[in-house]
């Protein structure tokens, strides 16, 4: 740490601030937007002061949504959002956990040129190869469907290639003694892996949780029926009105209320996301 | 309670390295037998392959009568400690005992009796409800062992179980195991690469090299007559002196009584430094190069006038023409002095010139 130095403390102190406010200005600013009243916001005579509409404009935005006939209540968009994102976060983790016990922990045939596949989709996000899914997913009825919104994005090279480095830190000798306690492979994978995994389980959960609960392009291009709009593609359709004005307070609610749940799931594991980064609890 | 057999085990890896090349050993009910020998002499692979956790390539293993070369495991009725314990590191104390007897189906309260009478043996009663990594190395050791306990099997085996430990627990674990053995009777195999503790803890010993065995026996009896060069080097410390014949000072002393030996052994121990030569035994005149005091005994490393040639290669050689000489005391003779040392005939070690032959005179 550095010394306690009077003035230079103050300063480093006064650097920092302005840094945080830069970074929270914008949040603010949304907060402060989403408690105005619309008309307002749309003369540019906005305060830097909340306003007095919290209660209305969030209940609006939770329960009815914006005036337009065909939008729908943000909560719905949430709860959309909410499936899709703990679908995608809870099944990759399902399914790499698995491909790299099977390849880290059996000899099978073409065991390394599946590994190597796997890794190459790496280089496959979902933007290069959309054209192919959409149509598989579509071939498949799952359009407009919370299958068609997670399935295609569960599987994983990252994931894999991550449980795949950890299991190959665990000493042998452990599933040699879980072998000769009469422990067989799901034994060993439940009892002994699965719990040795469970910090890097939640630092995977907290990264995958906020990658599916940001996803925009997918979910944009597969549902079509507003009942099914994710909160991301809500927001920008929010945004955009041919011939009314835009409601910004609704619109600042939504922001908001996008940023609460992946918060959440950063503060609520944040001990175990670290530990999972940082140590290998051997 | 077990006997364990070895009919000319052999285990070749894919690829045609041949780790174990064909070993006959058996270990009577009760007994505990030490496998020795330098790294990659292929004693760890033996006793995974008893273990079950190598795959057997040729001759038979047999537990209690029972051939196991295809049993699990499992199902072999024996139990291991790890080198480095290889304990549950997200399981209590307790549950790691007790996780191999879940497995098996066994009652939660005979579990109970089973883990706490383990603990007991090794005063980790109070330590149960603690995770591995909040026991210090020896416990970590005493849980190791308390998860082979409490199985109650045929057959113990130890895989280098002390040499995490610093010298000092070494030895009190080395006696708790052996008087825990004597107690319970159970058949052990125990594999170390310190000659010391295959010493002091072997009813039979098992000197193996290179995938082979070298001499099996009692510790004693393999110590007073070891059969090759590699074993008369590998068990005792400091190792055996091991001259070639033919150089011509040997060569005339042992004129005749020698037979067609080709290299000679004594140990340190069985020098004397005198100015008179025993009949019939060997007297070399030395340089003294190095003086080693431990207290008890001083060890004196000497130099040869004679350059003798290399004999057949051994682990912890001496370089040629070095010879090593024990002497009780701290008195020792001053660097650079010349002295004589001798042994007499009885202590002298005849080999065959290429060291793999003991020749009796």
């Amino acid at each position: 740490m550095v010394e306690d130095e009077g003035i230079r403390r103050y300063v480093a102190h006064f650097i920092l601030w302005i840094g945080i406010a830069i970074v929270a200005f914008p949040v603010y600013i949304a907060i402060v937007a989403s408690t105005q009243d619309n008309a307002l916001i749309a003369n540019g005579q906005m305060s830097l002061l909340p306003g007095g509409h919290f209660f209305e404009v969030y209940y609006q935005t939770i329960f009815v949504g914006t005036s337009g006939s065909t939008r729908e209540p943000v909560g719905n968009m949430m709860l959309n959002s909410l499936v899709m994102a703990l679908a995608i976060a809870i099944g990759k983790i399902a399914i790499s956990i698995i491909s790299a016990y099977a390849i880290v922990y059996f000899r099978f045939p073409f065991r390394m040129s599946i590994f190597w596949i796997i890794f190459i989709t790496l280089m496959l996000p979902v933007e290069v190869r959309i054209y192919p899914t959409y149509k598989i997913v579509a071939d498949l009825h799952m359009l407009d469907s919370y299958a068609g919104l997670a399935l295609p994005l569960i599987a994983s090279a990252t994931a894999t290639l991550l449980f795949r480095q950890f299991f190959m830190t665990v000493p042998d000798e452990l599933l040699e003694a879980s072998r000769i306690d009469g422990a067989g492979p799901l034994r060993f994978f439940w009892d002994t892996l699965l719990p040795l995994s469970r910090t890097n389980m939640a630092a995977l959960f907290v990264i995958l949780f906020i990658l599916g609960w940001n996803q925009y392009l997918w979910p944009l291009l597969i549902t079509t029926r507003d009942d099914m709009q994710t909160i991301q593609v809500g927001i920008r359709k929010m945004i955009t009105t041919t011939d009314a004005l835009t409601e910004w307070p609704i619109v600042m609610a939504t922001a908001v209320l996008a940023m609460l749940p992946p918060v959440f799931v950063v503060v609520a594991m944040q001990k175990l996301f670290v530990r999972g980064l940082v140590e290998t609890e051997k | 309670m077990a006997n364990v057999t070895l009919r000319n085990v052999r285990k070749t890896y894919t690829g045609g390295f041949e780790a174990i090349k064909g070993v006959n050993v058996d270990v009577a009910d009760g007994q505990f037998c030490v496998l020795v020998g330098p790294s990659g002499c292929g004693k760890s692979t033996l006793l995974r392959m008893v273990a079950g956790l190598e795959t057997v390539t040729g001759g038979e293993i047999d537990i209690g009568g029972r051939v196991v070369n295809q049993v699990e495991p499992a199902d072999r009725d024996i139990a291991m400690v790890f080198q480095n314990y290889a304990l549950y590191p997200h399981m209590s104390v307790y549950n790691n005992m007790a996780y191999g007897l879940r497995n098996r189906g066994m009652a939660e309260a005979e579990i109970k009796t089973r883990v706490e009478e383990a603990a007991r043996v090794l005063e980790l009663s109070a330590m149960l409800e603690r995770k591995p990594r909040q026991l210090s190395g020896g416990q970590r050791q005493r849980v190791a062992m308390g998860r082979a306990i409490v199985r109650q099997p045929k057959v113990f085996l130890f895989d280098e179980p002390l040499s995490n430990l610093d010298a000092k627990l070494r030895i009190s674990m080395r006696v708790e195991i052996r008087k825990l053995q004597r107690r319970l009777n159970v058949t052990s195999i125990y594999v170390t690469h310190d000659q010391l503790e295959a010493m002091t803890l072997a009813d039979v010993l098992v000197v193996m090299n290179g995938g082979q065995v070298e001499q099996v026996g009692n510790p004693l009896a393999i110590y007073e007559k070891p059969a090759t060069t590699f074993v008369a080097s590998f068990i005792g410390a400091p190792p055996m002196n091991l001259m070639s014949t033919r150089t011509d000072d040997i060569k005339s002393q042992l004129d005749g009584s020698a037979g067609d030996a080709g290299i000679v052994g004594i140990r340190p121990e069985d020098f004397v430094i005198t100015d008179q030569a025993p009949t019939g035994g060997v007297v070399l005149p030395l340089t003294v190069e190095a003086i080693e005091r431990v207290g008890a005994e001083t060890f004196v490393y000497g130099s040869r006038e004679h350059e003798d040639q290399r004999v057949a290669a051994t682990p912890g050689e001496l370089p040629p023409g070095e010879v090593i000489v024990r002497i009780p005391g701290t008195e020792a003779p001053a660097i650079g002095a010349r002295i004589r040392v001798a042994a007499i005939r009885k202590k002298l070690h005849l080999f065959s010139g290429d060291g793999r032959t003991r020749i009796e005179a």
